[in-house]
This record gives C-alpha cells, structure tokens and sequence, in this order.
C-alpha cells in the first residue's frame, strides 16, 4: 500500500486508533471485574472514525452513535474524560449524566452521540446547515451504522443535505449486524452507499479496515463540502469483532454469526493492517508504531486510575444543566 | 400601542428579532408563502437565506434546527402540534435531552412554533393541544401566550432565550385583536403571569385558548355579584406557581380552564399543585374544565361539546360557589 499521506498524520492515525483499542480493552477488563457496565465496544472498527477524523480540522464537528468511544477518541478527545464519564465521575465529559453512550466534547467539535439509532444524523445535517447559512468553511460528519440507515431521519437528513447543498459527510460504519441481525436482511440495495444516487449525493465504498483509505475517502468528501459541492456519503465496510455490546452474549439464545467469519475479519486487524503499510514503506520502524502502542496503554492506564479517583457527583448535580437559564426546581 | 390581531402580532416579534440578530433565521413548511399567516412579508423582508422552505421531513429539520443551534445559531421553527408527532424523537431525544445529557456543553436556542389549530372541523388529526406532553419531557420551556400583546412579547423572549422553546400558537387566537406595544423594547419575561381580571371570590387560571373564554365567564358572573380573578398562566414551563397559590390564597376557590383533554392535562399539574401546597386554602373542591378525554370529532355537533367554553368555565364556578 503506497500513499501521499504524511508520516505525521500516519503516525496520528495509528496513536489514535491504538488510544482507542487499549481503551476498550481496558474497559473489557474492568467490566469482567465489575467495575463498568455493559457497554458496546468499536474494538476492529478503529480504522473507520480515525480515518475519517484525520481527514478534518479541529473546527470541524462530528456526531456519532451509541458505540460511542471511538469517534470522540478519532476526534482527539482527552482519555480521562472519557474514562471518568464511563465510571459516572464529576470528572467525566458530561459530569456523569451521559455515560458510555453520550460522550461529547463541544470544544473540540464533538457535538454528541445519540443512544437513539439514527437520530444524530438530522443534529449532525444541521451543523452544516449553520456552516452553510453563516458562510463558514467548517463541515459536519455524522457517524451511524448500517441499522440506523433504514431510520427515516437517517433518509430525512441526506435528502435535506442534498436539497440545500450542505456540507455534511453522512459516514455509515455498516458492520454488518444491527445487534443480531445481518444489513443484507434489512437493506433492500446490496451496498447502502448505492442510495447516495436517490439523494444525488456522491456514494462511495471504502474498506472500514483500511484507515489510509478512510482517510482519503473522507478528504475528497471535505474538500468537495468546503467547496459548496455538497454532502457525500461514505460506506465503510468494516466488522465488530465483539458481540454488539458486552455481556449480550449471556443474554441471547443463538449465534448470529459463524466462527469463520469472525476469523476471517479478524485475520484483517486495522491497526496491523496501518502498521504494516507504515513499515513496509518505510514510513517508520516497527519498534516506533510498538512504542505508540506502549505509550496509549501507558494513556489508558493513567486514564482508568483518574477515573477510579474522581468523586461521583453531588446531589446539587442534580437539577442542573437541565436548562441554561435558572429555573425553579418543580 | 397599536390594536393588532393576535397573528400579526406574532410575525411582528419574530420580524423585530430578526433584524436585531442575524443569527435568527425561520424554517418550516411553506413558510415563504406564509401558508399559516403568522410569517407574512418575512421573506419579502429577509429572502431566501433567512426564510427557508422545508421539505415534509420533521425529523429532518426539526433535528437540523438542534444541529443549528447548537453551533451557535438562533433558528426559529414554524410547525403544527399535530405535525410534531411525527418528528417526535429530535424533539424529546435531542432538542429536550441533548443539555442534560452532556454536562451542560450544549445551548441549544430553538423556537419550535406549534400552530395549535382545533374547533373549526378539522377532526383528530388536525387538532392537537398538546403541550401538556411536552411539560411532561422536561428540558422545554412550554409558552402559551393567551393576548395579542404575549404573543409578540413571548415569541421575543423565546427568541432571545438560549433553551429549546416551544411556542404553542392557539388557532382559535389567531384572529382575535388586542393592543400591542410597537416598542421593540417590549418583551414579556417567562414564569411571571398575567392577571386580566382581579377578584376575591373565585381564581379561574385559563391557558391559551381559554383565556378569552375566562374573561367572559367572569363578566357574567360578575352581573351575579361574583368576584372572579382570571389568572393566565401565560408559561407552563416555567410555570408562576407563586402567583397561582397568592390568588388561592386570597380566593379559597380554584377552577382551571385548559383546551387540553382532561387527563394529565396542564390543569391536572396545576390543580396538583394546589393540592399539595394550598389545600387548607381551598373552601370547596377544586374544578377542571378541560376538553373531554375523546378524540376529536368532524361533525360540528359533536365538535362543540369538546372544548371549555364560557358556559363550562360559568358552570364550574358555580359549582365552587356551592
């Protein structure tokens, strides 16, 4: 694999997803000892927000879903936060009233991820329609799975988008299951990028697994919504190696996917299949792509310490952030 | 002052809003033809950037309009309560919940105007009052201006409030006239309410499409020598609790008026209030006259017997009076 991207945003690319790998693979840790829930888990899908996310600017905003660990991570959100929202901290990115599903950071573009499938899609379209009426150069990407492209307003938004030329990367991680059930029993086309044409929007299939894909897939999305040329929508192919949230495997009474399969995704990891690419063309050496690796577990492990440490929130917490103005308490 | 009609009156708060912040800007459908009345000359005045014609997708611009201004933009959206429904899930999922649920990262300055249009045959899916629901969901600030004069002064303070609002617009209203301040100074504050008749013997609090009807019930009782206060709550969320329990307290007798069906209606909260605060106040049971709990019928015949009217307000005094 050979490509013009620059060995600091390759580099970038691998220190976020391997961010995002320990992190899950601590939280895996801690829910076997009890210490956080059942939360759903990015782990092989890493390639698909980091990509996407290298590809845009700070300023630039995102939404994502209920997996929703690895695009604030993709974004550049800050490990503690992250950890402490998880653990329901004062510490955490939202005080502990959002949790594993509804990490954000605004200052940082992250507007959000929805528990509700599908029901970013219209808030992230919206960001763009600002970006649009203000004359701004910033873009919006939205996060949502193969599941929530059947949703309405999943179709709402991208017609809306397209009907006002707005700036908007409407990018579906279909991987393939919504909880059990497989896309090709719900999805009436055989790619969901191919309902790009109902929305005259440009449809593109990208390998989920290959991150320098993703990110140059998503490039040429951003460079055509900074230029007024719309919004695009990019399918990643891509596979959760983890049943759809942890612990469901207890709780369902059959297997919805073969062993084989699993081991055939599994067989094309996105972080070995970046690191490769960056050793074979000599972009850097195999011991600096482990060194990354050793320094996010490092990150990680500094991160569950500071979520463990940080106070739950007080009873006062609780009212507020209901609005921005002083309300009586009901 | 100028005597306006009611929607005259609230096309002139958004206008005047909208030439003071150019981050304010109207979405809906047909909108630009100002197919409801309450938009007329505002795409004439601020063109296609600023009036902008939806397709019928709520979920898509009702969310969109959360994506606005969460980014920083003031959108005011034109709707019909029976409308919302549809785009339900933006409205209760992210537009009410997105505040709390990220730690207070998110402002979310929204106007959500709900043209609430019931009483003229338009049968169950036309004519939704349904603002009680959204007092129910939390993180909404619920306006049911009940004069010509709060229409425009609320739709301000709406526009300039940086939490998600729903304006519920009475279709019965819409035509009737009332003095309006031309001031572009004029606001009215939410959670403070109105008093449009003051009295000793009877509080009638009256929401929205009530509130005419309330007024006239107290000029009838009145002839028969009973003093009757008419309080309009003007915001259930916020909602003037103090202002309801000072007039209980000084009345002992307590009815509310609401265009609701009865059940988990504004006045059940309001009546849940005074029970729980004021019930050594009250020198009689308290009375809801709220629509009746049905589905609303075409026929006129059946229409008629749904909503509070003067005469139903008359009759619950009375039965407060004893």
């Amino acid at each position: 694999m050979t490509s013009n991207i620059s060995k600091d945003v390759l580099m970038l690319m691998l220190e976020r997803m391997w961010r995002i790998r320990h992190f899950e693979l601590k939280l895996t840790e801690m829910y076997s000892a009890g210490e956080v829930g059942g939360v759903h888990l990015y782990i092989g899908e890493e390639a698909v927000a980091v990509g996407a996310c290298a590809a845009m600017d700070d300023n630039d905003y995102i939404a994502g879903n209920h997996r929703s660990h690895g695009h604030p991570i993709a974004k550049g959100a800050n490990l503690k936060k992250a950890m402490a929202e998880i653990f329901g901290r004062i510490d955490g990115y939202c005080k502990g009233k959002g949790g594993s599903m509804h990490l954000a950071d605004f200052s940082v573009g992250i507007l959000g991820e929805s528990g509700i499938v599908g029901s970013s899609v219209p808030v992230a379209t919206g960001a763009g329609l600002a970006s649009k009426l203000e004359g701004k150069n910033f873009v919006s990407a939205v996060f949502f799975g193969d599941g929530a492209s059947n949703q309405g307003a999943c179709h709402e938004a991208m017609n809306l988008a397209s009907v006002w030329n707005l700036p908007v990367l409407f990018i579906c991680e279909n991987n393939q299951y919504a909880v059990t059930t497989s896309y090709k029993d719900t999805v009436a086309v055989e790619h969901i990028s191919d309902r790009a044409q109902a929305y005259n929007m440009p449809g593109v299939l990208v390998d989920g697994q290959d991150a320098i894909a993703m990110y140059e897939a998503t490039a040429q999305a951003v460079e055509r919504a900074r230029n007024g040329e719309g919004p695009t929508l990019i399918e990643a192919l891509t596979y959760r190696f983890e049943d759809h949230s942890l612990g469901l495997e207890k709780i369902r009474k059959s297997e919805y996917r073969e062993d084989s399969e699993i081991d055939e995704w599994r067989m094309r990891d996105p972080l070995d299949l970046l690191t490769k690419s960056i050793v074979d063309s000599g972009t850097a050496t195999q011991a600096e792509c482990d060194a990354i690796s050793a320094a996010a577990h490092a990150e990680v492990e500094e991160a569950a310490d500071f979520a463990r440490n940080s106070p739950f929130p007080d009873e006062s917490e609780l009212y507020k952030d209901m609005f921005a103005s002083e309300m009586p308490v009901v | 002052m100028t005597e306006r009609m009611f929607m005259q009156a609230l096309g002139m708060g958004i206008a005047e809003e909208m030439r003071i912040d150019p981050k304010v800007f109207l979405m809906g459908e047909d909108v630009r033809a100002s197919v409801y009345g309450a938009a007329a000359g505002l795409h004439d005045e601020f063109g296609d950037d600023r009036i902008l014609n939806t397709p019928l997708s709520e979920n898509g611009f009702f969310g969109a309009a959360v994506g606005a201004a969460a980014v920083g933009m003031r959108p005011v959206v034109e709707t019909l309560t029976s409308f919302m429904w549809v785009g339900m899930d933006q409205l209760v999922s992210q537009a009410a919940k997105m505040r709390y649920m990220f730690g207070g990262q998110a402002t979310l300055p929204v106007v959500y105007r709900a043209v609430m249009y019931y009483g003229g045959g338009s049968a169950a899916h036309h004519s939704d009052r349904s603002y009680p629901v959204f007092m129910n969901i939390g993180g909404l600030k619920v306006v049911t201006p009940g004069t010509a004069a709060d229409a425009k002064g609320l739709m301000k303070t709406a526009i300039r409030d940086n939490d998600p609002v729903i304006m519920f617009e009475d279709g019965t209203l819409l035509p009737t006239r009332g003095e309006v301040p031309d001031d572009p100074d004029f606001t009215v504050p939410f959670g403070v309410a109105n008093i449009l008749r003051e009295g000793t013997d009877v509080t009638v609090v009256a929401i929205a499409g009530s509130v005419p009807h309330a007024v006239a019930a107290a000029d009838e009782m009145a002839a028969e020598g009973v003093s009757v206060e008419v309080l309009d709550p003007r915001t259930l969320v916020p909602l003037d609790k103090d202002a309801i329990l000072n007039s209980v307290g000084k009345t002992g007798r307590l009815v509310v008026a609401d265009p609701a069906a009865k059940v988990c209606s504004a006045a059940s909260e309001i009546m849940s209030i005074v029970g729980e605060e004021a019930f050594w106040d009250l020198q009689a049971p308290m009375q809801k006259a709220a629509s009746k709990q049905v589905h609303i019928p075409f026929s006129p015949s059946l229409e008629k017997l749904v909503y509070p009217t003067k005469y139903s307000i008359v009759e619950s005094i009375k039965k407060t009076m004893g």
